[in-house]
């Protein structure tokens, strides 16, 4: 049994949808449920409390940690506002935020807490916690992304929340809140309608979803730049998502993965995928690799897809299935 | 019904620094100084508009970010608390504002005739973004003018600045029309900064003026560049080298704010007054009004 801190992890889509208008279309409502089977994944996992890193929280001085103990306030989409509000009342684990403060200071981070009553907490952390912790069963942390940031900063502050959930000695489930492919939809859509916005979009996000599901949570960090340059728009210097999740849960494949659910919400890749630590790697190369000791040339990470693996050798699992022990 | 006009084009920055370092009742942190060469440019601002009767203020607002299509308050009138996301050890503002609802509803309609993609915000919970309320504060502290808020579709991030051009040209045209249509005498304001990188650190005491000036060089002669054209009453070229200027010095003019009102404003010839130019934590910041009502060429 691992005694890392991380119970597990997870990467939640954040657009109001799931959560204000489940009912209409079919796969909005398909990720509502698979937000809730999180929730009770998140209740067995043995966590002390819900660390959050949000890509639609940006900051500019920093990165900020929520800490006011009790947040309250009505929150509205500033883009789909007409979908409702979305009233809230969240417990945050101040005591852990200032940790987790110090322990980015410690690492030479520019990092500050923030517990201000009104605080405008953004709609992707509101809608993961509503769906996910709806009666404060844990408490939570969030952290922003800041807009400068790029891999070694977010890389360190993933290792800073690991130092302080050693120190403090809690448990914690990890979340990203973040779409894969980001691309809303330019014009306005009859929900029945919904779909990725581009075949290109789609084929990224299968291919994420395949390594995931592989457990292969480094080979998507290490994948990162080209993602953020084929399907991102880019709001931030990079997709920095996957760098923060690596670097909380451990730089490496050895994950059992679990696609709960995956979805178009309004365009945008949503996907609800669950890592848990696993005995044995999917795959024990580089994401590029054929084999460590002979070169037979580079692959080419783009193809195949999942369904068509079977048919191309170099993604063949190698070694046990996940979770068998030899 | 008479004509409606533009009576004046303000670049009317945002930096919540300049509310902070004012200290109104509104705001809840509190300040000893700091930003003045900018706080008196907005002073000179008040002053000139003073001069100029007008019905309504009209803003264009970076920080009301919207990827699908152009937003318009439609909600009669707000009350509540705006806590700036990035700075909030600076900027807690009780708020209450009214809203000109019925020019926002032409304008849309103008917008949406015109091809773009439009939406009425009528949600009465939503929070007023916080570019909109320190232009707005800073121009009419007096808060006794109904507003009208424009959001910032994203084009320059979704497709390129040259993308975001043309939608925010189409937009000002949209935005004249309607004014014209309406009867009413309308003050538009830009709410951007010019060249946008930050600090990313703060110092210990936020209005510390020994710590402030423009984060690079370049960024600064770009800001020069602008503001001369300005100053020359050459607002044409300024729109044709926005694109250059918002990738090279990560203009806030990304967010279509400046663009929407010179096009708006027709392209002015003549001088805009230059009320002041300062850094807020590294990026650059203009207040610059073109009086269109002076100049005849109200629109
Ligand atoms: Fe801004």
């Amino acid at each position: 049994m691992s005694d890392h801190p991380i119970v597990g992890g997870y990467l939640l889509p954040g657009l109001p949808h799931p959560l204000l208008a489940a009912d209409q279309n079919a796969g909005w409502g398909r990720l509502r449920r698979a937000f809730e089977q999180v929730r009770e994944d998140i209740r067995q996992s043995g966590a002390d409390l819900i660390l959050m890193y949000s890509t639609m929280w940006p900051s500019v001085i920093g990165h900020q940690i929520q800490a006011d103990p009790e947040p309250v306030w009505t929150h509205v989409d500033e883009l789909f506002h007409d979908l409702g509000a979305i009233p809230y009342h969240f417990k945050m684990d101040s005591d852990f935020a200032e940790q987790f403060h110090l322990a980015c200071k410690n690492r030479g981070l520019a990092t500050r807490t923030v517990s201000y009553k009104g605080f405008p907490i953004d709609t992707g952390s509101v809608v993961c916690l509503k769906l996910t912790n709806p009666d404060n069963f844990l408490p939570a942390v969030i952290c922003s992304s800041n807009v400068y940031a790029d891999r070694a900063e977010t890389v360190v502050l993933g290792k800073a929340a690991v130092e302080a959930l050693k120190q403090s000695g809690k448990k914690a489930v990890a979340v990203v809140v973040g779409t894969l492919s980001n691309r809303l939809h330019q014009t306005w859509i009859d929900p029945a309608e919904d779909h990725i916005h581009s075949l290109k979009d789609q084929e990224w996000n299968q291919k994420i979803l395949a390594f995931l599901e592989a457990g292969r949570l480094e080979d998507v960090a290490q994948l990162s730049r080209q993602i953020h340059a084929e399907a991102r728009v880019h709001k931030v210097v990079n997709f920095k998502s996957f760098w923060w999740l690596s670097a909380v849960m451990g730089a490496h494949n050895l994950y059992q993965g679990t696609v709960y659910g995956y979805e178009p919400v309004y365009g945008t890749g949503s996907a609800v995928i669950g890592l848990k630590r696993a005995a044995h790697a999917a795959q024990d190369l580089e994401f590029d690799e054929e084999s460590p000791d002979v070169y037979r040339g580079d692959r080419n990470v783009l193809a195949p897809s999942l369904e068509a693996r079977g048919e191309f050798d170099s993604q063949l699992q190698v070694g046990p299935a996940l979770g068998e022990e030899d | 019904m008479t004509k409606g006009s533009i009576v004046a084009g303000v670049l009317a920055p945002h930096p919540p620094h300049l509310v902070y370092a004012e200290n109104p009742e509104q705001n809840e942190p509190r300040a000893e100084c700091g930003w003045e060469t900018l706080r008196w440019g907005y002073e000179r601002l008040r002053k000139s508009l003073e001069q100029i009767e007008y019905d309504s203020m009209v803003v264009l607002s970076p920080h009301w970010q919207t990827y699908v299509g152009t937003h318009f308050l439609g909600v009669p009138s707000f009350k509540s608390l705006s806590v700036d996301p990035i700075f909030p050890n600076l900027f807690r503002f009780h708020y209450e504002l009214t809203v000109d609802v019925p020019l926002a509803e032409t304008m849309e309609a103008h917008a949406r005739e015109a091809g773009l993609v439009t939406k009425m915000m009528r949600n009465p919970d939503f929070r007023v973004d916080y570019g909109t309320i320190v232009s707005c504060h800073l121009t009419r502290p007096e808060w006794d003018k109904p507003i009208v808020s424009i959001s910032s579709h994203r084009a320059t991030q979704y497709f390129s600045a040259d993308v975001m051009q043309g939608h925010m040209l189409k937009l000002g045209r949209a935005t004249r029309e309607a004014i014209e249509a309406s009867g009413k005498r309308v003050v538009l304001l830009a709410s951007n900064s010019l060249s946008h990188r930050h600090f990313t650190s703060e110092s210990e005491v936020p209005e510390d003026m020994s710590r402030e000036h423009i984060y690079h060089h370049g960024q600064y002669l770009w800001d020069m560049k602008m503001i001369e054209l300005m100053r020359q009453g050459r607002a044409r070229e300024i729109v044709e080298l926005i694109p250059d200027f918002t990738e090279q010095a990560v203009a806030e003019t990304d967010s279509g704010a400046l663009t929407w009102m010179l096009s708006a404003l027709d392209f002015p010839e003549y001088p805009a007054e230059v009320h002041g130019y300062g850094t807020v934590i590294g990026t650059g910041n203009a207040i610059v009004e073109w009086p269109q009502a002076r100049h005849g060429g109200a629109a």
